[in-house]
């Protein structure tokens, strides 16, 4: 049976009356923004996802594909986002093979609010849905309890007033794509330094009917400055109990083992650390 | 109590193992005022042996809202005058920014009183029993804050006192406290008084000595402070704009404010 697995229900509920309290999901405070052009839509997003009042990530991706010419800024529970704009995204690549056309921005917002409404706000996803189609540039924001608006210019998220402030004093009719960009990260930017949800860079995407263009960290105005000392410890600060050495050949009999160098060759994606 | 009552109840509802169910959301709730709010921002204090330096973030939260970006948890106590010249004594609060007012106002009282009073200025070690006392005065309504405290000793020494919202205090080498005391005090900790640190020159496995504190130089303790601050910044939305700070000395304070991310 596809769907999701209710069986803890009333074991947590029980728990909950106990005192247990429900696990913290990450994300709640955002900014998120979209826009309408001649010619287009652009979506942007800040970088900040929280947990509670600690930063869970500096620069998560809050931009989600959806079709080569439809993406999703999401705000809300950050699992929520990221699965429901993962299967929106499956199903809609079925879809566009069955009907033999490119997939429509409608089609995504009815998919997403009839599967957010069955789930009566208990999917934490709030998304602006944009893209590019046969019937022209469409925007469009949807809540996590199925309502949805068309609209040319939208905020969602913990920053949508200060984003919304924005707009609303710099907004005009028939902007161009530089216009429309400089507005929509101008707003995210009003999110990142006034709202304590959001924070960190501004990733904005374009879309045309010529190309998308993804623009991951188009701005990044909080690059942490160079620390004062250096924490790198003299060898030998950890006090080593025992010791035990286990060789290339020995590990060997029980499992492959695959020389990596130094290179990057093999490893996934590079790890971004401070120094 | 009616949960009790309800719990005993025979219904066809799911039955629990434990000794009670779920309250019911719609159960009446009166509203009653909160007179506090939590102000967030975090301070942090360092003795060394002729200095103590106290520090604090310059935001003022509520919510998610940014109230100022410039609202000072730094005060001098004691002095001439309204701006506190000559003062050797800082007392630092974070938590509710109103009571820490309230706080700051009557510890300075209390301190000009003395000085008239006895005609000498008040030892540190006084002063640090003095806010103790105030604290607790309101035990039953307490100020909601952290203090710290900090100025030079009789000797000579640093000196620097924490306590907790309703008085209990105690002297110390270094406090972390507020929103990222958490974060903080962990890394002071292991810096400051290197715990979790062993000699690596000390033999081996257990017979290994942990390396043992000292005072620090005031440069090195300058940079902890700093790097304390950024590094919160980084990880706790309610600390950032900008960072306070204020070197006590046998001559006086030295106050700097140095900006940190606005984000």
């Amino acid at each position: 049976m596809p769907g999701f697995d209710f069986s803890n229900h009333n074991r947590n509920l029980a728990l909950h009356a106990q005192g247990v309290p429900l696990p913290k999901a990450t994300s709640t405070g955002t900014t998120i923004v979209g826009c309408l052009f001649d010619g287009g839509v652009v979506i942007a997003a800040d970088t900040r996802a929280t947990s509670g009042p600690i930063v869970a990530d500096k620069n998560c991706e809050k931009l989600h594909y959806i079709a080569p010419q439809i993406w999703c800024a999401g705000a809300g529970t950050a699992a929520d986002t990221e699965f429901t704009t993962a299967l929106i995204s499956s199903n809609l690549e079925l879809h566009a093979l069955s009907t033999g056309r490119k997939p429509r921005v409608v089609t995504v917002m009815t998919m997403l609010k009839q599967h957010l409404f069955r789930y009566q706000g208990h999917i934490g996803a709030y998304l602006v849905v944009a893209g590019v189609d046969p019937t022209g540039s469409q925007l469009f924001t949807v809540h996590a309890h199925g309502s949805t608006d068309k609209l040319p210019y939208v905020t969602m998220g913990s920053g949508s007033l200060a984003a919304m402030s924005v707009f609303e004093t710099q907004w005009k009719g028939e902007l161009t794509r530089e216009e429309a960009v400089k507005i929509c990260s101008d707003a995210i930017q009003a999110g990142i330094w006034n709202d304590l949800g959001s924070g960190s860079n501004v990733d904005v995407c374009v879309i045309t009917a010529e190309k998308t263009e993804l623009l991951r960290n188009y701005i990044t105005p909080n690059v942490r400055e160079q620390k004062m000392r250096d924490y790198k410890f003299a060898k030998g600060t950890t006090a080593v109990l025992n010791e035990k050495i286990i060789t290339k050949e020995e590990i060997s009999k029980y499992v492959t083992v695959q020389d990596i160098g130094d290179g990057e060759a093999g490893v996934g994606e590079k790890m971004e650390v401070d120094t | 109590m009616a949960s009790l009552f309800s719990a005993s109840l025979p219904s066809s509802d799911p039955s629990y193992s434990f000794n009670q169910a779920p309250t019911t959301a719609s159960e009446p709730r009166q509203h009653a005022f909160y007179p506090y709010t939590d102000n967030g921002g975090s301070t942090l204090g360092i003795s060394g042996a002729d200095f103590t330096i106290i520090a604090g973030d310059t935001r003022s939260t509520s919510g998610y809202n940014i109230n100022t970006r410039y609202a000072p948890k730094l005060f001098k106590i004691g002095g001439d005058g309204p701006n506190n010249e000559n003062a050797r004594i800082v007392l630092s609060v974070v938590g509710f920014a109103a009571d820490g007012r309230a706080l700051k106002e009557r510890l300075d009282t209390v301190v000009k009183m003395y000085k008239y009073q006895h005609g000498k200025d008040i030892s540190v070690h006084a002063c640090a029993q003095r806010l103790s006392h105030l604290l607790y005065n309101k035990r039953f309504f307490p100020f909601y804050v952290t203090a710290i405290l900090g100025g030079v000793d009789d000797e000579g020494k640093g000196a620097l006192y924490s306590y907790d919202p309703v008085g209990s205090y105690e002297r110390e080498q270094c406090r972390a406290a507020g929103a990222a005391a958490s974060l903080i005090m962990p890394f002071l900790d292991n810096q400051v008084n290197l715990k979790n640190q062993y000699d690596p020159n000390s033999g081996p496995g257990l017979e290994k000595k942990p390396r043992e504190a000292q005072p620090l130089p005031r440069e090195t303790v300058e940079q902890l402070v700093k790097d304390a601050f950024t590094s919160a910044v980084e990880r706790h939305i309610e600390v950032g704009d900008g960072l306070q700070t204020m070197i006590i000395t046998k001559d006086g304070i030295q106050e700097t404010y140095s900006p940190l991310k606005k984000d």
